[in-house]
C-alpha cells in the first residue's frame, strides 16, 4: 500500500506547492530550490547509467551475443576516458602528471580535467569530435539518397510539400537570388529567396504555433492528471 | 568482387586520403584553390553530369544510391577549393542579433550560452568565432557557459582562433578580465533556471577550476539582471527554446540565438513574437552573420559547399520523380 501511496502523495504534494508558490510572492523562489533536488537525482543517474551500460556489454560479451566486438571498444573506451577523467591524467611538455598517484605535479590535483595538456581534452579534441563530426557528416549521404528514393510526387498534398522544399532548399543558398533576379523589385514575392522568408515566416509560423499549443496544453493536462494521482504509468502500473 | 572487398577499398581510400592530407597539416602544405574560371568549369560539369543522369533515367536506366553518394561527396567537397563569390542579402532575422550587439555600450556583459557538439560545429563554430570577434572589437566582456557538456571546449576553441588574430592580439585581452569561461553544467533548464538567482550556486569554479570569486569579470554578476545581452548557439534540447521560455520570459534577458538550420523553424515563433532579437539559421545565417559583421570566413566559404549540394539534392529529386512518372507511379526506388 505505502509502496504506491508515498509517491502519488509525494508527488501531489510538491505539485501543488510549486504551483502555488508561482502566485505567492514569499515562495517564489521555491523553484529555484527544488531544482536542486534535480541535481542530486541527476548524481545518482550517472551512476546507474554507467553501471547499466557496464552490466549489458559485459553481459554481451559473456554470452558472445552478435556484434560483442563492439561491446569490447565500449567497454574499453568507458573505463579509458573514466580512468583518465576520474585520475586527472596529464602530460605537459614531456613531463607526466598523475597527481592521484603520486606522479608528477602533486598542485595539478586541483586543475580541472578538460585543462589543456589533460588527457581527457586530448581525447576530446582529437578522437571525439571528429569522430562525432563524421557519424553527423555521413547525414548528408542518407538525406541525399533517402530523397531520391521516396521524396514523391504522389498526390497533392505530397506535391506541395517537394515545392516547399525545393523553395527552401535554394532560398537559403544565394543560387536561389541567382535564378530569380530577374524578376522586377515590385514582384519582388516571387523572388525564390522571398518566397523561402514567407513560407518560413507564414505556413511554418502557423504550423510550429499551433504544435507548441498543442504541447502545452498537453503538459497542462498531463500535470494535472500525475498531480490528481490518475496517471500512475510511472508507478509501473500499466494504466491510469 | 564481393562486398568485403569494395568496403575494404573503400576504407583504405579514406585512410590514405587522411594520411596524405595529414601530412599536409604536419608539413604546413597551402590549400590548393582553384582559379575562378576553373571553378565554373567545374560547376558546369557537375550540372552537365546530372543532366546525362536525368536523360539516362529517362530512357530507363536507374541510378543507384552510391553513385547519390558519390554526387553528394563531389558537391560537398569540391566547392571548398573553388574561388566563386557570391552575393547574400542579410536577412532581418540576423540582423536584429547584429544590431543587438552594435547598441550595446563598451565593456557591457555579454553571455554566450554554446549548447552544441562537434557534430553541429561546422554551423554553429563560424557563428560563434563571428560573434566572439565582434564583441571583442567592441570591447564587450564575455561571460561563456553551456548546459551542453562539450559546449564550453567549442567555446575555447573559438576563443584560441579569434585571440590569435592581430587585431584582437593587439587589445592583450586577458582572461578572467575580459573574457571567462564558466564551463557546463549539468541540469539541463534547471540550470538556467537556478541562474535567474545566482550564477555562483551553479558555477562555483570556471573551466579551468578557478573560484567563481577570483574571478573579476563575474565577481560582482550575480544573476541575469547583471546580463546586458545573451546569445545562445544552440543545436538541440536543451537549447534557445528554453532559453526563451526560462531566461526571456522569466528574467527578462534580451536574447539573440543561433541554430542549426534543422532546428531554426522551431525557434521562428519567438522570433516574430519579439523574445528573440535575432536568429541566426543554420550555415546561411552563419555567413549573413559574417557578412554583416564585415568579417568573410569559414560560413561563407562552406555556403558554396551547401548551395551545390543543395542543387544536387535537387537534381536528384527531380529525377528520382522522373523515374516514379515512368515506372507508372507504382514504387520508390530501391538500390
Amino acid at each position: 500500500m505505502f509502496k504506491r501511496r508515498i509517491p502519488l502523495f509525494i508527488l501531489a504534494f510538491v505539485g501543488t506547492l510549486l504551483i502555488v508558490s508561482v502566485f505567492i510572492p514569499p515562495m517564489e523562489n521555491l523553484g529555484e530550490d527544488f531544482t536542486l533536488f534535480f541535481d542530486i537525482i541527476a548524481v545518482f543517474a550517472f551512476f546507474l547509467g554507467g553501471g547499466n551500460l557496464v552490466r549489458i556489454h559485459f553481459g554481451k560479451l559473456r554470452r558472445r551475443k552478435k556484434d560483442w566486438g563492439f561491446s569490447i571498444v565500449t567497454l574499453v573506451a568507458f573505463f579509458f576516458m573514466l580512468t583518465i577523467g576520474l585520475l586527472k591524467v596529464s602530460s605537459v611538455g614531456g613531463v607526466w602528471n598523475i597527481p592521484l598517484l603520486g606522479i608528477g605535479d602533486p598542485a595539478a590535483i586541483a586543475a580541472s580535467p578538460t585543462t589543456e595538456g589533460s588527457w581527457f581534452q586530448e581525447t576530446f579534441n582529437y578522437v571525439i569530435n571528429p569522430l562525432q563530426s563524421t557519424m553527423y557528416a555521413l547525414l548528408a549521404f542518407f538525406v541525399a539518397s533517402a530523397s531520391y528514393r521516396a521524396f514523391r510526387a504522389k498526390n497533392r498534398e505530397a506535391t506541395l510539400l517537394l515545392l516547399a522544399a525545393f523553395i527552401i532548399l535554394l532560398g537559403r543558398t544565394p543560387f536561389g537570388m541567382e535564378l530569380t533576379r530577374w524578376v522586377p523589385e515590385s514582384f519582388s514575392v516571387l523572388q525564390i529567396p522571398n518566397m523561402a522568408i514567407w513560407i518560413m515566416n507564414s505556413p511554418n509560423l502557423a504550423g510550429q504555433r499551433a504544435i507548441l499549443i498543442g504541447i502545452g496544453l498537453g503538459v497542462v493536462s498531463m500535470s494535472l492528471r500525475l498531480i490528481l494521482g490518475i496517471e500512475r504509468s510511472y508507478l509501473g502500473e500499466d494504466r491510469g | 568482387m564481393t562486398t568485403r572487398t569494395k568496403e575494404l577499398i573503400a576504407v583504405a581510400a579514406i585512410l590514405v586520403f587522411a594520411l596524405i592530407f595529414y601530412i599536409g597539416r604536419v608539413s604546413g602544405w597551402q590549400a590548393t584553390e582553384f582559379s575562378t574560371g576553373t571553378s565554373i568549369v567545374v560547376v558546369v560539369l557537375l550540372l552537365a553530369s546530372l543532366l546525362w543522369m536525368l536523360a539516362l533515367t529517362i530512357r530507363g536506366r536507374l541510378i543507384g544510391r552510391r553513385v547519390v553518394f558519390l554526387y553528394v561527396g563531389v558537391a560537398v567537397a569540391m566547392p571548398l577549393f573553388m574561388k566563386l563569390s557570391q552575393e547574400m542579402p542579410v536577412s532581418l532575422a540576423v540582423l536584429g542579433v547584429y544590431d543587438a550587439v552594435m547598441e550595446l555600450q563598451p565593456g557591457s556583459k555579454v553571455l554566450i550560452a554554446c549548447d552544441y557538439d562537434p557534430p553541429t560545429a561546422p554551423e554553429l563554430q563560424p557563428m560563434a568565432e563571428t560573434f566572439i570577434r565582434l564583441c571583442f572589437q567592441r570591447d564587450l566582456k564575455i561571460i561563456i557557459m553551456g548546459i551542453w557538456p562539450q559546449g564550453p571546449q567549442q567555446a575555447n576553441l573559438a576563443l584560441e582562433k579569434i585571440l590569435a588574430e592581430p587585431e584582437i592580439a593587439a587589445k592583450n585581452l586577458e582572461y578572467g578580465i575580459d573574457y571567462v569561461n564558466l564551463g557546463f553544467q549539468a541540469g539541463n533548464e534547471f540550470v538556467i533556471q537556478r541562474m535567474g538567482g545566482s550564477f555562483k550556486s551553479m558555477f562555483r569554479t570556471d573551466y579551468g577550476g578557478i573560484p567563481y570569486d577570483d574571478l573579476p569579470l563575474v565577481r560582482n554578476v550575480r544573476n541575469f539582471s547583471n546580463i546586458d545581452y545573451c546569445f545562445n548557439l544552440s543545436s538541440g534540447f536543451p537549447g534557445t527554446v528554453e532559453w526563451v521560455q526560462i531566461a526571456v520570459d522569466r528574467y527578462g534577458v534580451k536574447l539573440g540565438a543561433g541554430n542549426t538550420a534543422v532546428q531554426a523553424p522551431t525557434v521562428y515563433p519567438y522570433l516574430s513574437a519579439g523574445q528573440l532579437t535575432g536568429l541566426l539559421g543554420g550555415m546561411s545565417g552563419a555567413a549573413e552573420f559574417e557578412i554583416a559583421a564585415d568579417a568573410r570566413g569559414k560560413g561563407t566559404k562552406y555556403m558554396l559547399s551547401q548551395s551545390v549540394s543543395h542543387i544536387v539534392v535537387i537534381a536528384f529529386v527531380i529525377i528520382g520523380n522522373v523515374a516514379f512518372i515512368m515506372s507508372g507511379r507504382r514504387s520508390a526506388l530501391k538500390g
